[in-house]
């Protein structure tokens, strides 16, 4: 059982063939060492990473869920930000 | 108890393999018995890993043991179809869990050898021991340090848990000598190079035991008196309820599989 002690962490792993390590799940631990062994006997059991990181859970900062209409909804009409407006010459051929 | 026991001819090089095997599977035993019990689910998962470690190490040695012996024995015989007499395990390695800081200094103390142990072992002359070392040096060297972080914590953390720590070593070092020691069927092994002579890792055993311990704040008993007898088949009282446990199945139902 976690004690309200026990603080949580989250952890990215980068996996094999990954760019970029990624949010995989989240932690009990009481310091940063028992957390990064923690991550790796929990996530990585399946080969699935070279890398890791652990971060506190306090150290994120998170957008607010009831402002995510002045976050995100100001973005949704501006389709033309999307690069999907362009002709594509047939010599350039796939992307 | 239904299934006989098998009979093994136990040449110096089977009886070599089988006691690293039986060291392997019954400490794994011991930490699987956490699965599901652990202090939080964190730990539990790293007490299923290192056991399971543990267990491909044992299954590797038993069937190298088997394919020296060249009978009809195979991994599962030995595990299942010995009598406790029969098994060479060290007795540290049976000791009950207890709590989890038992069961930590057991790990640690143990650790400690055997990442010396297969690191001097990838250089055996045996190809497949020197094998099976390469990929089990790896596996201990992740268990000494866990157990060496938990170590530190439980000896530096609170009053409880250094009571609780400096306990289960005063119980258990006398358990500790045996794995520095060799018989007459390990001497020939070591001159020909097939085994490492355990007292040459004594002193860097001693050394990562006494760092880790003082940097917990714990102490290493006094008494150099040590237990022996795993080794030749003269257990505590431990193993048999172990052993009536892992191997219930085939002794009721001979040959179940599923």
């Amino acid at each position: 059982m976690a004690t309200p002690n026990t603080p949580l962490w989250e952890v990215f792993i980068r996996s094999r063939n990954g760019l970029a390590h990624k949010h995989v799940g989240s932690l009990h631990a009481t310091d940063a060492t028992l957390a990064l062994q923690a991550a790796r006997d929990i996530y990585t059991r399946r080969g699935e990473g070279l890398s890791i990181w652990v971060v506190p859970s306090s150290a994120i900062t998170a957008s607010d869920p009831s402002e995510k209409g002045m976050m995100f909804e100001p973005a949704e009409s501006k389709i033309y930000r999307h690069p999907t407006f362009y002709e594509v010459p047939e010599e350039v051929g796939h992307m | 108890m239904t299934t006989a026991s098998i009979s093994v001819s136990e040449t110096p090089l089977v009886l070599y393999v089988l006691r690293r095997a039986d060291d392997a599977l019954i400490l794994g035993h011991r930490l699987s018995e956490w699965c599901g019990h652990a202090p939080m689910l964190e730990e539990d998962m790293a007490l299923a890993n290192m056991a399971l470690d543990l267990l491909g190490q044992a299954r590797e040695l038993y069937s190298y043991a088997a394919n020296v012996e060249g009978k009809a024995n195979d991994e599962d015989k030995f595990a299942y179809l010995r009598d406790v007499r029969q098994y060479r395990n060290l007795l540290l390695l049976e000791q009950p869990n207890g709590d989890f800081a038992r069961t930590i200094v057991r790990q640690f103390l143990y650790s400690a050898f055997a990442d010396l142990y297969w690191r001097a072992m990838m250089n055996s002359a045996d190809a497949m021991l020197a094998a099976i070392a390469a990929k089990s040096e790896k596996e201990s060297a992740y268990h000494l340090r866990h157990s060496s972080e938990w170590m530190v914590r439980l000896g530096d953390g609170t009053e409880e848990s250094h009571g609780r720590a400096q306990g289960a070593i005063d119980d258990l070092w006398s358990f500790t000598g045996e794995m520095f020691g060799i018989d007459a069927s390990e001497r020939d092994l070591i001159d020909t190079g097939i085994a490492v002579d355990p007292a040459s890792l004594h002193p860097q055993w001693l050394k990562t035991v006494s760092g880790i311990v003082s940097e917990a704040t714990l102490a290493l008993p006094k008494s150099d008196w040590m237990q022996q007898g795993g080794r030749s088949g003269r257990h505590s009282e431990h193993l048999g309820h172990l052993l009536s446990e892992l191997q219930s199945m085939q002794r009721m139902f001979p040959g179940v599989t599923w």
